[in-house]
């Protein structure tokens, strides 16, 4: 395996923002996640829940729901204003204000031909979704509170509102309120604190469910208007409640962290009389749970402590299988960390700053396992805020250190870093018109040439000198996908880059002809991370569903190794981890070793090894170490797993070979979190 | 039992009645439940026990209620018979033989003349493995019958009836065992099985404990080793079952049981708290808490208005409607250990022994009866194990019964140990005893013995304690110092040591006079006037464990016991008398004869001896009383003597000896002339029906011709009263019963042309052990009627 110097980073003080809401789109599979701080997320659940797309917050964009219809999504959030989403460029395509103030919540109808918003003051506006745009309709019978939540029925003839004290419905077409259903405050001491209907579900059988501030869950028949049975489950609030497609399970997220599914269940075996039963709790969070996805398999919550989880239902599912096994999601699947390995400065990529460090320094040999005593402590060099409302969305930094990228979604910004003893850093004031709008940034090698994916995955091509910054060439391809670039990689040489979309396309560039090379062929999960060899110019692709392909360059061909790897298959440990392969580099001393490392693992491949047998038992390091050398040998295998390090967020290695290793302890990110609702643990 | 002579060993009373779920009829008034042998037949307000349904020969494992006929009822026992009572009249009905022990057995309306239940069938190879088997009862007229059709249902089911449910009246039984639920539908004839995984992350244990069904939803409510309920839904689907979770108790839940409404769930454990959960809001719960002792069973009477649960410490609570405990009936409290010694309480008769944690008990072994508990503790008792918590360790009673010295102690790991002495006084007033005195760490160890000094005419009381620390102490009642309102107090008289040894046990001759200290190997005597120590005795090897002084004319006699030898000390030559090697156990002196009875230990078993210390030859001895040690023992005096000549049980005549089995069984020594006395009054008062014509006519017409209820209550009364005088009365008496026993013997043999045998010989011999009585046997009870009537007398006096 090889023994490193090893840079153990602890000070990127990453903080993701708290989970606010969340829709699931059955048909596409595709889920759609909005922070507190305006950023959208689209996690791919056929593709083993892969973060496809980020779509950068902005200041004072705070998104209150989500709402897809079809392919399309709209948020809408307390600025007043109605929001679509370009999925492609990954950036708000156009916004349209509702005045009616602060929208708290979204929805449309079945068709996909209206669009409720509850406002602030008190209306239910309904707009006519149409190509392009949407326009406003009319306004629903105006009452008195705000609208919290909406829910239309399955035939879109009615709406039901949650208000405060009360769930209004609304019939569609004449914008009456047909009933009116008073919700009862909370017992006690809170009795004259009016009662929040945080969420409404309706059922094609006129059911009507609701979740409250006083911690109830209410299930009313909405034709007759009574209330047919309450669930006191929280001394909280229950903040968000999802119904299932086929309308058999309803699920509640409260203010304590639990999630509790209702299900609809005959009361005798073989008989017809079915009704709302409390069944399972789930409890996989320590704060609010404030956004809810109930899909075919499985219940996905999440809420303030971050995390987005995924909980498969047994009954759904088979059991004891890589589905049935619980995920949580609590970094990004794209590496917010930049490494310039000559001159061994690190740069972490927050939301609206970034911070440019330089590792420490220590001497001294010791053995392996032993902590060296730093002689230079690491140093910030530079944060730099970012200009403008909207947050950063890629960054980058060029291997000798001498310049830095960022992009937002309406700009690109390049300073040149000058570092000798003080650090001086300058804006590169002119850069060219196309550089506007970018996903992706990378350097080339030499650190002449700037590469930024833009629209239609077409890649920029700019150079960059002392002098000027220049506009060359745009790379363009030729299938047609008008997905957005993710991935983006050069070679070591400067003669190659490589492309990755989220259509799962990989092209590869020739940079001295500036033209297409080819495509990799196209593999049906999406790649996560690829590289390419500085010494055999082979690409390294690794995908969401944890395949590894190697795909030579020149001959257009993936190599021996890679077919090799593909008809044995890859150990089932090593397809079940649920995290992905954020980050590959090489090791120049020895050009058969792959480094890759997701969450909880980084791994060593030795390409010159044979792969392990399929159900072969893997011994850790302390065994190993135990038996005899001949046998050790006979061991040995391509995969070396280490596991010292949890919660990587970056590993790279530099050009004096010490690893750089960055970590980001998940107790550290709960420990910054403001304090869960108390809970009393034991009582009479 | 063993058969010895006239002499039987015998259970005497206080049997368990927490050991089965009992059962409440559907008209709320009895409770019945099994206890030992029998079933007990209690009266929910009284808490009396009215009769007991005798006739099994083996532990009965369950009491159910007749789905067809609420009158009667159905038990089950280890001896392999089912038996249907009556129990209002308590008459055996009929007995159903299976040939296999039943560990439990279930019923329900819907399977009419079927019984389910939990065998072990030796067909399996593996040593212990049960099967639920259903029974279909043989429809014919025989008392006896024999169960032929046996069909299993369920194999690898769990013995403990708490285990399985029927649910929804019977459409499907539910089974849990270890980590697994398993339902079986009898109309498609299918079972579905649910399985847990052995715990999960938070360390909670899944293991299944208890299982209730719904009586109308298809919902299976299931009790788990970690405190958890689950209550099951959907589960006639292989994988679309769902459960929720419903989570109070701390430990392991014990009982469950759903309201025959089913709008309630009851939930018991060791908490000692009963919960009621609502159907369908679960976030709602009622509590009763400090019900007593561990919850162990919960049981629902038909028409849902009582509950009843019961405890760890032989108890069984009625509780009106979930609030309010109605009736208590508490049987003899058996803790895991009783480290007191069993003492006689001589005012109450009461035997005292440690009963609750912290508690003494007064238990009336006439009456089988809790007298009362004595808190000594005074603190609060938490129901969690693991807990190091005060226990009553020792407990003694002066011979006048106004003294009563208790020793408690706490010895929590990596602290110190805590004792306590209390000594409380007899109070007339409130006819029980009060604390007088509190002594904290009376010495620095545990405390070995404690006795109370017996003179007769002396008005000091004298109170030895020894102690593992090496030291003995007398305690003596002195005056208040100097204020006038407290009262005397208890003080620390003198101390004493011998050579470092450690005293083991202590006593006083009869008289109070002499002071018996036995040091490991040595026997120191002190005169308790003057702390002198007259003299020591030894006999080495081994350390003395048993001090005991004769009585009467063997007052000169010393006995002591060490772990291989009885010895005799003769105290006047201060020489040993005689010895004998016998690994005695426990050593108890008669308190009004001279004899003394020793347990010993030998191989497994226990042997018992009875002797007079003159006397080498023993009165009486017994091989294998019983399994296991005998620690405990006491000899209890009669109230009346009785009037054995035979040479072999005269021994008994004045008092009887009772013992703690190993099994913590209390046990006696009854006499074939006392056997045959209770017997010949059993028998007597059951035939009180026929004793009186008017019974008897009242029985023999049909109720349709039969004149007004008041009509008869008045000839009922008269029939009762006697018109003369005192001074006339016997006569009057004796003719009254001459009359009606001719008349009685008209009327016996009237019913006996016109009934069948076995009706007569039920009616005639409820209590007694065999079912039906040959004619020669009737003739004898007759004969036994003619003989004594000294009962009457009582009964009309009365």
């Amino acid at each position: 395996m090889g023994e490193f110097k090893v840079h153990r980073v602890r000070f990127f003080d990453y903080m993701p923002s708290a989970i606010r809401t969340m829709a699931f789109n059955s048909q596409t599979e595709r889920l759609a996640v909005a922070r507190a701080d305006g950023a959208v997320e689209i996690f791919n659940f056929n593709d083993n829940f892969f973060q496809e797309k980020v779509i950068p917050g902005q200041d004072g964009r705070a998104t209150e729901a989500l709402c897809w219809v079809g392919h399309r999504l709209f948020s809408a959030g307390l600025n007043g204003e109605i929001t679509e989403y370009d999925l492609e460029n990954l950036r708000p395509q156009y916004t349209v204000d509702a005045y009616g103030g602060p929208i708290w919540t979204i929805s449309s109808n079945s068709q996909g031909t209206q669009l409720a918003v509850g406002c602030e003051d008190g209306t239910v506006k309904i707009f006519a979704i149409l190509e392009e745009r949407i326009q406003f309709q009319r306004n629903l019978n105006r009452h008195k509170g705000r609208i919290i939540s909406l829910c239309w029925h399955p035939s879109s003839a009615q709406i039901a509102a949650g208000m405060t004290d009360m769930i209004t419905i609304f019939d569609a077409e004449t914008g009456h309120a047909t009933r009116r259903l008073l919700v009862d405050r909370a017992m006690g001491a809170s009795k004259n604190k009016e009662v929040v209907v945080w969420s409404v579900g309706y059922l094609s059988d006129h059911t009507i469910i609701s979740g409250d501030s006083a911690g109830k869950v209410q299930i009313w028949n909405g034709l007759t208007g009574t209330l047919v049975r309450t669930y006191l489950v929280t001394k909280w609030d229950v903040l968000v409640l999802s119904v299932s497609k086929d309308e058999s399970s309803v699920i509640a997220g409260t203010s304590e962290g639990t999630v509790i599914q209702f299900q609809f269940i005959s009361s005798t075996v073989d008989q017809h009389d079915k009704e709302w039963v409390r069944t399972r709790t789930f409890r996989n969070h320590s704060h609010d749970v404030s956004a809810l996805a109930h899909t075919d398999t499985a219940v996905v919550s999440g809420g303030m402590d971050t995390q987005l989880v995924v909980r498969p239902l047994l009954d759904k599912v088979e059991k004891n299988t890589q589905e049935s096994a619980l995920r949580k999601i609590a970094f990004p699947h794209r590496s917010l960390v930049g490494c310039a390995k000559k001159a061994g400065l690190l740069l972490f990529q927050f939301p609206d700053h970034l911070e440019l460090w330089k590792l420490g320094e220590s001497e001294g040999h010791g053995k392996p396992g032993d902590r060296l005593p730093v002689k230079r402590k690491p140093e910030k060099l530079i944060e730099l805020k970012r200009k403008g409302e909207d947050h950063i969305c890629c960054s980058a930094l060029s291997a000798c250190g001498g310049w830095l990228a960022y992009s937002t979604v309406s700009s690109v910004r390049l300073y040149r870093i000058q570092y000798n003893n003080t650090i001086s850093i300058n804006k590169v004031s002119k850069l060219p018109k196309e550089l506007r709008s970018v996903h992706q940034l990378c350097f080339s090698s030499d650190s002449s040439k700037l590469f930024a994916s833009s629209c239609q995955s077409s890649v920029i091509v700019v150079a960059v000198s002392q002098q000027e910054c220049r506009y060359l060439h745009t790379l363009k391809h030729k299938t047609g996908s008008r997905q957005p670039v993710h991935l983006l990689c050069a070679s070591d040489d400067g003669k190659w880059l490589a492309t990755a979309n989220t259509d799962c396309e990989i092209h590869i560039y020739n940079l001295h002809k500036m033209k297409l090379h080819c495509m990799v062929p196209v593999y049906n999960s999406c790649p996560t991370t690829i590289a390419i060899h500085p010494v055999t110019n082979n690409l390294i692709s690794v995908h969401a569903d944890q395949q590894i392909f190697e795909f030579s360059l020149v001959q257009k061909e993936y190599t021996q190794w890679s077919r090799r790897l593909q008809t044995q298959g890859l150990l089932s440990l090593w397809l079940e981890r649920d995290t992905p392969i954020t980050h590959i580099t090489f090791n120049p001393k020895n050009p058969d070793h792959i480094i890759l490392h997701d969450t909880y693992m980084f791994c060593i491949i030795d390409q010159s090894l044979p792969f392990p047998e399929l159900n072969a038992v893997l011994w850790n390091q302390m065994i190993l170490k135990s038996l005899p050398v001949s046998q050790r040998i006979g061991q040995s295998h391509a995969f070396k797993i280490c596991k010292s390090f949890q919660h990587l967020m970056c590993v790279s290695l530099l050009e004096d070979l010490s690893l750089v290793v960055v970590e980001r302890p998940l107790l550290d990110i709960m420990s910054q979190l403001p304090a869960p609702v108390r809970q009393k643990k034991f009582a009479t | 039992m063993v058969e010895h002579g006239d002499i039987r060993v015998v259970h005497c009373g206080g049997s368990k009645i927490n050991f089965r779920d009992p059962v409440i009829t559907h008209d709320s008034r009895f409770l019945l439940c099994a206890s030992g042998e029998a079933v007990k037949v209690f009266s929910t307000s009284t808490e009396e026990c009215i009769h007991e349904l005798r006739g099994h020969t083996g532990l009965v494992t369950g009491v159910l209620l007749r789905p067809s006929n609420h009158l009667q009822v159905y038990s089950s026992s280890l001896d392999g018979t089912l038996r249907l009572w009556d129990f209002t009249d308590g008459i055996l009905i009929k007995t159903c033989v299976i040939g296999y022990p039943i560990y439990s057995f279930y019923a329900s309306a819907k399977h009419e003349n079927v019984i389910f239940i939990v065998a072990s069938m030796p067909s399996d190879k593996r040593a212990e493995r049960f099967q639920l088997v259903a029974v279909h009862l043989p429809q014919s007229g025989d008392q006896m019958v024999e169960a032929q059709e046996l069909s299993a249902v369920l194999s690898g089911v769990n013995p403990n009836p708490a285990a399985i449910a029927f649910g929804r009246g019977g459409e499907f039984i539910a089974s849990v065992n270890d980590l697994q639920l398993e339902v079986y539908f009898f109309k498609k004839q299918k079972s579905f099985r649910f399985f847990l995984k052995e715990d999960n992350k938070k360390g909670g244990w899944n293991t299944f404990t208890c299982v209730a069904c719904h009586p109308k939803d298809d919902c299976i409510a299931t009790g788990h080793e970690d405190g958890k309920i689950r209550l099951w839904r959907n589960f006639n689907h292989k994988k679309e079952y769902t459960y929720s979770t419903l989570h109070w108790h701390h430990s392991a839940v014990s009982s469950l049981c759903f309201t025959p409404e089913g709008t309630n769930l009851l939930s018991g454990g060791v908490e000692s708290v009963l919960i009621q959960w609502r159907y369908n809001q679960e976030s709602e719960q009622d509590f009763l808490p400090r019900l007593g002792g561990a919850i162990t069973h919960i049981t629902v009477s038909p028409d849902g208005s009582l509950f009843c649960t019961s405890h760890s410490d032989n108890k069984i609570t009625i509780i009106q409607s979930c609030v309010k405990v109605s009736a208590v009936i508490q049987g003899l409290v058996k803790g895991d250990s009783i480290r007191t010694d069993l003492m006689m309480d001589p005012r109450s008769k009461a035997l005292v022994l440690n009963g609750k944690p912290g508690h003494l008990q007064f238990y009336s072994l006439q009456r089988d009866k809790l007298l009362y508990n004595l808190d000594i503790v005074q603190q609060e008792y938490i129901h969690e194990s693991g807990l190091q918590q005060f226990e009553v360790v020792k407990a003694a009673l002066d011979a006048s019964d106004s003294w009563l010295a208790t020793v408690e102690e706490r010895h929590q790991k990596a602290a110190e140990l805590e004792l306590n002495l209390k000594l409380w006084a007899f109070d007339e007033q409130t006819q029980s005893f009060v604390l007088n005195t509190t002594i904290s760490a009376p010495h620095d160890a545990q405390i070995t013995a404690m006795c109370f000094c017996q003179p007769a005419d002396s008005q000091t009381t004298l109170l030895v304690s020894t102690s593992k620390d090496g030291h003995f102490k007398a305690w003596q009642l002195a005056a208040p110092a100097h204020t006038e309102d407290e009262g005397p107090s208890w003080l620390c008289d003198f101390v004493s040591a011998y050579h470092g040894l450690v005293p083991e046990c202590c006593s006083f001759s009869a008289d109070g006079s002499l002071l018996a200290v036995a040091f490991q190997e040595v026997v120191t005597v002190w005169s308790p006037s003057t702390w002198e120590l007259l003299t020591t005795l030894s006999q080495p090897p081994g350390a003395v464990s048993d001090l005991c002084f004769g009585r009467l004319s063997c007052s000169k006699y010393l006995l002591g016991t060490t772990a291989s030898n009885l010895l005799c000390w003769n105290l006047l030559t201060c020489s040993l008398e005689w010895t004998t090697s016998m690994d005695v156990r426990r050593l108890v002196a008669d308190p009004l004869s001279e004899n003394m009875a020793a347990f010993c230990y030998q191989s497994g078993s226990t042997d018992l001896f009875v002797f007079k210390p003159s006397e080498p030859r023993p009165l009486f001895s017994h091989k294998a009383v019983c399994s296991g040690k005998v620690t405990q023992a006491v000899f209890a005096p009669r109230e009346e003597m009785l009037e054995s000549c035979e040479e072999s049980s005269q021994w008994l005549n004045r008092s009887q000896l009772y013992f703690l089995t190993q099994q913590m069984d209390l046990m006696t020594f009854t006499t074939k002339a006392e056997e045959d006395r209770l017997l010949a009054s059993s028998k007597q008062t059951s035939l009180l029906l026929l004793f009186f014509p008017f019974f008897s006519q009242l029985l023999q017409t049909p109720a349709h011709v039969l004149p007004s209820t008041s009509y008869l209550c008045s000839m009922f009364v008269q029939s009762l009263l006697i018109s003369v005088s005192d001074a006339r009365e016997e006569k009057a008496h004796a003719e009254e019963e001459m009359e009606s026993e001719k008349e009685e013997e008209d009327s016996e043999e009237e019913m006996e042309s016109s009934r069948s045998k076995p009706e007569l010989a039920a009616a005639a011999a409820t209590e007694s052990d065999t079912p039906a009585l040959t004619k020669a046997q009737a003739r004898e009870l007759r004969r036994v009627r003619k003989l004594d009537h000294s009962w009457l007398a009582g009964l009309l006096d009365s």
